[in-house]
């Protein structure tokens, strides 16, 4: 146990007590699931993608304040942007989205991040390139 | 709100009596112990009432007390003031890997002054196998430090044995009894020990003030070098009223600690067995019978501690736990994964300790609200299935 206890921005307890989007999503056209029980946080995100734009996110996520929080932002920044703007959401900004994070729970934005991508890449990956149907 | 403290293993409140004790000693009682005048003397007279106070709660000598600035120090002093007195031939510490970072870091720098440290293992339950203890011992062995009962998960070693141990080898033997000393009944003699640590606001008094007891003959380096104070142990002006609160606060956990250990360990088992109960896939952490009167640990399957903290926080419940989140490092409690925990039940671990105030009606709350709270956290874990719900 040390000193460095993370404090929260209004922001975050705010989506840590409300969180957006939570629970899975039926037949979601991408999956991203990252993180492991070693490190504490594992992230799940479902994405439906019309017309290669989000329309809908959802997330479940086993971890911290933090990790629900961001969890929660980068779900609620997600929506309505493009496949390609959405791969450019950085960890940064859903930090930023957030009111900041303590320095040692930036790891949790950058989960969530991996966490968008890697339901991309799903996505991507199901519906390739030449105009996906 | 009533706020619903359940976290005294971290901290108690300072008790009222004591509190009223030491509140002279910033007014009209303020003189400075070494000095020769009536203030000094009234200053001297309250240090020597108060170290009587602790020695008797540990059945000690008084000469045998050294006030320190808190169970950390008297942990560092223990370990490094043994150290640098010793033999060179003596290089050898036995600890166990489940010690407080007190000790751990103490051992880590003496490591790397060339000492050598084994970290004896213990087993699911926390407890230290004594037959380790004395297998780990070599000629060169100086000290052995294994905790009373451990901060975490409440598990109380055998200490008494491992003492005798550590007599019939000649070794020394030191340990830290934050977590103990005015909870559960200590006797210094017949456990074997030399060197001992207590923390006052463990025990209802001051923060910045605890004891090493140092059995007579044991050879001791002072790790603050100064004055004469404590006997040219520990330099530097006595914290007077904070001596006094530790010594009104001995003083008081003698007359309680066995009436208060009966009611808080009832109230212990009722929280154990309703969490158990109403909470599937729960389970206690620490042994089930040698424990401390008031600590309960628990880990809940795909849950993690944080989370749990901030609702019972926002419920005005104050607990702990050992998931990485809370610890300013990416891993979860070292005392856990000893006892063989995966690194998941580690970080759904949350430790519940009660203490002089603590109620039915507290208890009752914990329960009723921490199931809503993991019920909550479950439905958003990717880890959980619902019961009936096949796994995807």
């Amino acid at each position: 146990m040390s000193d460095e206890q993370p404090v929260y921005s209004e922001k975050v307890m705010e989506h840590f007590r409300n969180p957006r989007n939570v629970g899975e999503m039926e037949s979601p056209d991408g999956i991203g699931h990252v993180g492991n029980p070693v490190c504490g946080d594992i992230m799940e995100l479902y994405i439906r993608v019309v017309d290669h734009v989000i329309t809908d996110a959802r997330f479940k996520t086993f971890g911290c304040g933090a990790a629900i929080a961001t969890s929660s932002m980068v779900t609620e920044l997600v929506k309505g942007k493009t496949i390609e703007e959405a791969l450019e959401l950085s960890n940064r900004a859903v930090a930023e989205a957030l009111g900041g994070l303590p320095p040692i729970k930036m790891h949790c934005s950058v989960l969530a991040e991996e966490a968008l991508k890697s339901a991309i890449e799903d996505y991507l990956q199901k519906h390739p390139k030449p105009d996906s149907a | 709100m009533n706020r619903v403290y359940l976290d005294y293993a971290a901290t108690t409140p300072t008790h009222p009596d004591v509190v009223q004790a030491m509140l002279p000693f910033f007014g009209e009682s303020f003189g400075n112990a070494s000095s020769l005048y009536s203030y000094g003397r009234e200053a001297r007279a309250a240090i020597t009432a108060a170290r009587s106070s602790v020695a008797r709660l540990i059945g000690a000598d008084e000469d045998e007390i050294v006030f320190t600035g808190g169970g950390t120090e008297a942990d560092n002093m223990a370990l490094k003031g043994i150290a640098f007195a010793a033999d060179g031939k003596y290089n050898h510490i036995i600890t166990t890997s489940i010690e407080h970072h007190a000790v751990l870091g103490s051992c880590e720098f003496l490591e790397n002054l060339g000492f050598h440290v084994t970290y004896l293992p213990v087993d699911k339950y926390g407890l230290v196998a004594p037959d380790d203890v004395r297998k780990a011992i070599t000629d060169n062995t100086l000290v052995i430090s294994v905790m009373h009962a451990n901060n975490e998960v409440g598990t109380i070693q055998p200490i008494a044995e491992i003492g005798r141990i550590a007599r019939d080898a000649g070794v020394y033997f030191h340990t830290d009894a934050v977590q103990t000393a005015g909870h559960v009944p200590i006797a210094v003699n017949d456990m074997g020990i030399d060197l001992l640590s207590v923390s006052a606001h463990k025990l209802y008094g001051p923060k910045g003030v605890g004891a090493l007891f140092v059995r007579t003959g044991t050879r001791i380096s002072p790790l603050i070098h100064g004055g004469a104070q404590e006997r040219n142990r520990r330099a530097g002006t006595e914290n007077l009223a904070g001596i006094v609160g530790f010594g009104t606060a001995a003083e008081l956990a003698r007359g309680t600690m066995t009436e208060e250990a009966t009611v808080l360990g009832t109230l212990r088992d009722r929280l154990i067995t309703g969490l158990l109960e109403r909470i599937p896939e729960a389970q206690l952490n620490g042994h089930p019978t040698s424990r401390l009167p008031n600590n309960v640990n628990v880990s809940i399957d795909y849950v993690e501690g944080e989370s749990m903290l901030l609702h019972l926080d926002m419920e005005g419940i104050c607990a702990s736990t050992g998931s990485a989140c809370t610890s300013g490092s990416l891993e979860p409690s070292h005392v856990l994964l000893s006892m063989g925990l995966s690194h998941q039940l580690a970080h759904g671990s949350l430790r519940l300790s009660l203490g002089k105030w603590t109620t039915g009606e507290d208890v009752e709350r914990v329960l009723e609200t921490l199931q809503e709270i993991v019920s909550k956290l479950r439905a958003m874990s990717p880890l959980y299935k619902a019961p009936g719900r096949s796994a995807q």
